[in-house]
């Protein structure tokens, strides 16, 4: 795969009818996305991808020159679905900035709000979102026939989540009808009232605040909370094994399934929920305190683990322009930052020094055709620019905190190989315990199913987490916010998992005001174009060759197997995918499956 | 016609069987609005769609977050909704305006492809379709209403609210004006009551929805935040706190309670969980017209604080009045948020060029 910086030999060229097909928008996601293939009917497969955004707005221009204490309140402003991991991670920075920690029961309340993010959020989109995909309806529409297999198969867990055969679970995902998606629908806004209880409001928080939390530190608000979790764990103990069994059907029911949406193990995990005995905020210590957090940030490539040190990680961070609606600031803009605090230098290419110059243009799919821009992780062992993934954020963090082995709390523990889930006894279920064990591929059923074990994960961390906020507050050590000062110059960065995968800030400070701001979450690394070295971005190289299961022709086509591919990133552009319906434009084109240079 | 049965008038026929909401969520948004009111319980989509509330037509929901179809299965009701085929149909536009002609080619914000060049539909030219052939027009929340953040001094793309786009005097072919439900994002329970009213309105059970001369309805804006606080008390006795994390009064450290319409301090967030300042985070006026740039720096005390603070003791009528006076100020939106070829936001891009 074209995952190198080197322009790939070209495969044989070969003769090939391909069907101009297009998604725009993408829906049942975040933003707006359009997709566009051409795809290979004949031989049943996806032959090119493009990946485009239609939206910008443009926070890194307008940020310049405001109150770096507003920085949070802003830059939430950027997700509407994890906008409260933006404020996070942008109080992270903040914090790194201007030399504040957050008290302990500070950083407990805001690891508790984080959970029940990642709780709700995955929640919503694995069973109203992508769960669509694979519900009654859908299935009747592109594959009639495994459905017909699913109502005959029974499934192996019924009698813990009480779905007789796997039909009965796909029933039970249809839009508003279905009782498993009203389920979650009202699950997620149990979900939401935790998450309200510690940071205030939903999706944009009111109470975080540089130094640590405005929330009121009483032993009600961990009751609420707590009440609430235990119900959600209660839930999962049913929604891992009706995944499993769900998932694992795929892989019987259409043998080669494994090959839609995978790609190359390229996974990128920044870390989440720091821990305060660790955690001092200083840029010189970040290798160890990253190693501290209860999510393991790590650089995974090929199944191994490159590094897990947040200082290696910031430092690698690239980002690259070749297709997207930019001037380039690399030889006529301002350095910001030339050496990190601990003295290494910083590239200009960093999202340090990063300057943003939009210039609006008609889309041209030989040329520049989105407003994403192309984030790369620098291999200095190769020189390779690494289009790494998230996954959609939880394949790539338990596969790196599996990795590393080092979460160990009680209820969560890393082995090595795989991560370990253990929960009390709830209201009619007994203790249960899961394990996740690194897959064998990375494509779109492994990346959906570590979503329900991640939910399960963020759970019990926080049953965790209320333990020890509770400790705290029984010590007496209510106070949830520290005072600081906002210094003339300055940098900080902050690290943090946003629901769908790695989320940096990068802050300059330069006479007590903001001179550059770039936050990177997820959804650019894994919605990226062709870079300038002719590399597709993560949904492109996923669905370029992803077979096609459906059984429709290309009159009748959904593109059911390319929307399972890309949904199971957790597409999230405050931007959507195209694909064209219709009779689709027949091309009889020689064409060599994979790029190189384009200019 | 059969006969009138008195106390059971939600059974009688609507004015009209069905209608549609057609959603559009590509001005420049966080689709956070969207996201927000899957929480609303009151009432909940779910009760709306599946007809769980009497008297109210059969509604049919399209909103791409949540749409079972995609691309040009999802785009035909757009195509529909222009041409006359779904009527009626209430038109929901979420995300800023940006403003496409102060650059020479290209796209801020769009949805879906022009067949005939390739090149995708500007926000702003669906909004140009739509909106005549609309029975309502609703901008949800404070990015749609007023411009919100992305309209914030030293924007880029010109962004503004619908009705600075439209033209605040703009009025649907029924007659009814655009609808403002701001809040960033909208409080969840605020927008779906807002739908179940119209729905009401649509179907001849209610009359014309009451909105202010921000275009917000009266009965969720009305009030001040400060009116609905838990914390007037502290404020009441000049209990003031300097620091975060505090139950008392935030006035002191930036909360903008006072002259802010909103009701989220009496509604809570979601059933009554969560909220702003009665939960410990300060007022940075949202749901303003003047958001975010008549507030901020946002964790600084507002100007003005410091008199009514230390005046409260002094008779209430004299506050009311100062209050007034900064109420209508970020009851403004700032200058630069207009349609026009012109750009003055203060934007300038890198000297380097």
């Amino acid at each position: 795969m074209a995952t190198t910086a080197q322009p790939q030999a070209e495969t044989p060229v070969k003769k090939r009818n391909l069907v101009d097909m297009h998604w725009d928008p993408i829906t049942r996601i975040v933003g707006s996305l359009g997709i566009f293939t051409k795809i290979d009917f004949d031989n049943r497969e996806v032959a090119e991808c493009y990946s485009t955004s239609s939206i910008f707005r443009g926070y890194s221009i307008f940020m310049k020159g405001k109150d770096p204490r507003d920085s949070h309140f802003i830059t939430s402003r950027i997700c509407g679905i994890c906008g409260d991991n933006h404020a996070t991670c942008a109080v992270y920075t903040q914090n790194m900035a201007f030399g504040v920690k957050t008290p302990p029961l500070g950083e407990w309340i805001v690891n508790l709000g984080e959970a029940a993010e990642y709780m709700f959020d995955h929640n919503i989109f694995q069973d109203n979102l992508v769960g669509v995909d694979f519900c009654e309806q859908m299935m009747k529409e592109t594959n009639p026939a495994v459905f017909d297999k699913a109502t005959k198969t029974a499934a192996p867990h019924a009698s813990v989540h009480g779905y007789r055969t796997i039909g009965d679970i796909m029933r039970a995902l249809n839009p508003f009808t279905g009782e498993f998606y009203r389920e979650t629908l009202s699950v997620s806004r149990l979900t939401r009232e935790m998450f309200c209880l510690m940071e205030g409001r939903h999706v944009h928080p009111s109470t975080l605040y540089p130094g640590g939390v405005g929330t009121v530190a009483t032993v009600q608000v961990f009751t609420d909370y707590l009440v609430r979790l235990m119900k959600y764990v209660e839930f999962m103990k049913k929604v891992v094994p009706l995944h499993d069994d769900l998932f694992d059907f795929f892989y019987e029911a259409l043998p080669g399934y494994e090959k839609v949406g995978q790609r190359r193990v390229l996974l990128g995990c920044w870390g989440a929920f720091n821990d305060p005995d660790a955690c001092d905020y200083e840029y010189r210590h970040m290798g160890d305190w990253g190693r501290s957090m209860f999510v393991t940030p790590g650089v995974i490539v090929d199944g191994k683990l490159v590094t897990n040190d947040l200082i290696d990680i910031n430092l690698g961070i690239r980002i690259l322009l070749g297709s997207s609606y930019y001037e380039d600031w690399e030889q006529n803009c301002e350095t910001f930052v030339r050496t990190d605090p601990a003295g290494n230098p910083v590239d200009k290419r960093h999202p340090w020094n990063q300057s943003t110059i939009p210039k609006p243009q008609k889309r041209d799919f030989n040329g520049r055709y989105t407003w994403v821009m192309s984030p790369r992780w620098f291999d200095k062992r190769t020189g390779d620019y690494l289009p790494l993934d998230t996954g959609g954020g939880p394949i790539a963090r338990l596969w790196s905190t599996a990795l590393s082995g080092l979460v160990d709390i009680g209820y969560v523990k890393a082995t090595g190989n795989s991560v370990k889930i253990s929960f009390p006894k709830t209201a009619t279920l007994p203790e249960t315990e899961f394990e996740w064990k690194i897959p064998q591929w990375s494509n779109a059923i492994e990346r959906d199913r570590a979503r329900t074990y991640f939910q399960a994960y963020a759970a019990a961390c926080a049953l965790y987490f209320v333990e020890r906020a509770l400790k705290e507050l029984h010590s007496g050590n209510t106070k949830t916010w520290a005072e600081f000062a906002v210094p003339q110059d300055a940098i900080g960065c902050g690290f943090h998992e946003a629901v769908r995968g790695v989320l940096s800030h990068h802050l300059v400070i330069r006479d007590g005001k903001i001179a550059n701001y770039h936050p990177y979450p997820p959804t650019p690394w894994n919605a990226s174009p062709r870079d300038v070295y002719g590399t597709p971005g993560p949904y492109e190289d996923a669905i370029q060759n992803t077979p096609i299961f459906e059984e429709n022709g290309p009159d009748k086509f959904k593109g059911i197997d390319i929307m399972r591919a890309v949904r199971s990133f957790d597409p999230c552009l405050p931007c959507g995918v195209h694909m064209y319906l219709g009779e689709g434009k027949v091309l009889e084109t020689r064409h060599s499956p994979m790029f190189g240079v384009q200019r | 016609m059969a006969q009138e049965v008195p106390g059971r008038s939600m059974q009688k026929a609507s004015a009209v069987s069905e209608v549609h909401i057609v959603w559009l969520t590509a001005g420049l948004s966080c689709d956070g609005d969207s996201v927000s009111v899957t929480a609303a319980e009151q009432p909940s989509i779910e009760d709306v769609v599946m007809g769980a509330i009497p008297g109210i037509p059969k509604v049919h929901l399209h909103n791409p977050v949540l749409a079972y179809e995609v691309g040009d299965d999802f785009m035909k009701f757009f195509y529909d909704a222009e041409q006359g085929k779904l009527d009626p149909f209430v038109f929901v536009v979420e995300g800023s305006i940006p403003n496409e002609e102060i650059k020479r080619e290209g796209y801020w914000a769009a949805q879906g492809t022009d067949e005939k060049t390739g090149q995708p539909i500007t926000t702003c030219e669906w909004i140009d379709r739509l909106s005549p052939k609309a029975l309502a027009v609703v901008a949800i929340g404070t990015c749609a209403t007023y411009g919100g953040i992305h309209a914030m001094a030293g924007n880029p793309t010109g962004a503004m609210g619908l009705a600075d786009y439209l033209g605040w005097d703009w009025r649907s072919k029924a007659g009814i004006p655009i609808v403002n439900v701001p809040g960033c994002p909208v409080q969840p329970d605020n927008f779906m009551e807002t739908v179940l009213y119209l729905l009401y309105q649509a179907a001849g059970r209610a009359p014309m929805i009451p909105l202010d001369d921000k275009l917000r309805p009266t009965w969720l804006f009305g009030k001040t935040v400060h009116e609905g606080c838990d914390r007037a008390g502290y404020y009441e006795q000049s209990d003031f706190t300097e620091e975060y994390g505090s139950s008392k009064c935030l006035v002191k450290i930036g909360c903008w309670g006072p002259v802010v319409n909103c009701n989220v301090t009496k509604r809570g967030w979601m059933r009554g969980v969560g909220g702003c300042p009665n939960v410990g985070g300060i007022c940075i006026a949202c749901t303003m017209p003047g958001f975010p740039d008549k507030f901020m720096p946002f964790m600084d005390e507002p100007p003005g604080a410091s008199l009514s603070t230390v005046s409260n003791k002094a008779y209430g009528a004299i506050i009311r009045a100062l209050r007034g006076i900064t109420n209508d100020t970020v009851n403004k939106e700032p200058k630069w948020r207009h349609p026009g070829p012109y750009l003055n936001t203060g934007y300038r891009p890198p000297a380097h060029m």
